[in-house]
């Protein structure tokens, strides 16, 4: 099923993101099955469905860490051509530095936990070339600044932050270099609710601010319900349904997305 | 007068998969709307009024018919056009005022006011002195106007509400009961506006729970009991 591939349009912005036909497997057990979807400029796109259902197997290949069986991946950028999944690693590893921005549910994977804060920020900074002391100073303090991380603690290394301040550092990480896609996978999962709806609040600032292009993955149907655009219902790594937030929640189609919808308190 | 909108057979049921049943909403109706004009929807509770006005945003999906917009880009038919376009004439042409108010944790009524405009790409001191003005003329406090819509009674929200969605004129307006409640002073400007987008073209749905508030605006009623004649003679019963 896709998104909006094919219809009839008059706006006429090419979409930042397109995948087509992108299968994944695991040896027996197929994760993603021929997923296409669009993304255009300043739009936010979530993804849900339950564990298991390739959520964040379809966000991790859109962060290039994984490689599927096949499909395509573009990204409409100045500099960026042909299908991404057939670059090498280091032009992967450039791009992502670059163009692409992620914050994971679990700090870990995105953090050096010992090191400072704005040392992290710095760090990606580093990777695409950055090499003057007083920019990637102020370069790492203003995206900690905008990500609403208290400046008095850019000491302060990840380990010995609270959860909802350890992704702020994350996200501060990711819009360092302006990218044009930020990817969110389950970036609120596990924080209290009072400090959700702080990072929320951060993230739909930014988005308004920048208009920065968005995917994101959750499992929690009020973060996207507050966040996205458009919604695309995921189950068994397929996509079940996709279309407007509004028209999800209120008139869901698909069977498993009205189950879905009438499971939320 | 120029069409906005053109409906042609459009019907809307739910299927309720838990209980392997259908609801049908409304059939086959059939009506258009030009310039200026305004219609009102009335019906028994159920008959589907509200439920028109979401096929007609896309908030609902229809199962049938055609609804064709005359947009600045050309004709559209809102059922089939991609997300993407509902989402940018929702931006710019068509609104849809409801009775509440999507308050956002830390957003000040201000801002919220204003955000339709910076949207739609005015500057922000400029959208932010349009939404003054708005918000003083639905009567709201000038004391509240940096404060948050979260902690507002429902009728102060509901001020807020319609200052957010009538600043921008808009081709085609839906109003889902709109004066449901609202003092009198909010509802005078409510009208006051209402008439103002009106003489300037914008074409409007409504459902109004007490259609005397608007009376003098309505040009045209739909009924939407289901058992009521045919769409072409329910069309242009006078009020």
């Amino acid at each position: 099923m896709t998104l909006t591939l094919d219809a009839p349009r008059i706006v006429t912005t090419r979409p930042l993101v397109t995948l087509r036909d992108v299968t994944k497997t695991y040896g027996d057990v197929q994760a993603v099955t021929r997923v296409s979807a669009e993304v255009f400029p300043g739009e936010v796109l979530g993804i849900v469905g339950e564990s298991g259902s390739g959520k964040s197997t379809l966000l991790r290949m859109m962060n290039l860490e994984d490689t599927p069986d096949s499909g395509s991946y573009t990204l409409d950028l100045p500099d960026v051509q042909g299908n991404l999944f057939e670059l090498g690693r280091f032009a992967r590893r450039m791009l992502c530095a670059t163009k692409i921005g992620i914050v994971y549910q679990n700090p870990h994977l995105g953090l050096l936990m010992k090191h400072s804060s704005s040392g992290n920020v710095a760090e990606r900074l580093l990777i695409a070339g950055e090499r003057r002391f007083s920019v990637l100073r102020d370069k790492a303090r203003a995206a900690l600044a905008a990500s609403e991380f208290p400046l008095e603690r850019l000491d302060a290394p990840p380990i010995e932050l609270s959860g909802g301040m350890q992704q702020r550092v994350q996200l501060a990480k990711a819009i360092a270099l302006e990218p044009a896609l930020l990817l969110l996978d389950e970036p609120t999962t596990g924080l209290d609710v009072s400090v959700q709806a702080l990072v929320l609040d951060t993230l739909k600032r930014l988005q308004q601010d920048r208009n920065i292009t968005m995917v994101i993955v959750s499992h929690d149907l009020g973060v996207i319900r507050t966040l996205a655009d458009r919604v695309m219902v995921m189950r068994r790594g397929e996509v079940v349904e996709a279309g407007l937030v509004d028209q999800i929640f209120q008139d869901p189609q698909h069977p498993y997305t009205q189950q879905l919808v009438h499971a939320k308190l | 007068m120029s069409v906005i909108l053109h409906v042609q057979g459009l019907t809307k049921g739910f299927t309720m998969h838990h209980l392997g049943s259908q609801m049908a909403a409304f059939s086959n109706i059939s009506f258009d709307l030009n310039a200026g004009e305004f219609l009102l929807l009335k019906g028994q509770n159920g008959a589907g009024k509200s439920t028109m006005l979401r096929t007609l945003y896309r908030s609902y999906l229809a199962q049938a018919g055609q609804v064709l917009f005359h947009s600045d880009h050309g004709v559209i038919d809102l059922l089939r056009a991609a997300d993407v376009d509902v989402t940018h004439l929702r931006r710019t042409e068509i609104g849809f005022v409801t009775q509440f108010l999507v308050a956002r944790p830390r957003v000040s009524a201000e801002d919220l006011v204003a955000e339709p405009l910076r949207m739609a790409g005015h500057s922000a001191p400029q959208a932010l002195d349009k939404a003054r003005y708005w918000l003083k003329a639905f009567g709201v406090k000038d004391s509240l106007w940096r404060a948050y819509p979260t902690t507002f009674s429902g009728g102060e929200q509901q001020k807020v509400n319609l200052a957010r969605a009538l600043i921008l004129p808009r081709k085609l307006l839906l109003l889902d009961e709109p004066t449901a409640s609202l003092d009198a002073h909010a509802r005078v400007a409510l009208v006051a506006r209402l008439q103002e987008l009106k003489q300037n073209g914008t074409a409007m749905i409504g459902v109004f729970h007490h259609p005397d508030d608007v009376e003098h605006l309505i040009d045209r009623v739909i009924d939407l009991t289901p058992d009521a004649p045919n769409m072409e003679d329910r069309a242009d019963v006078a009020v």
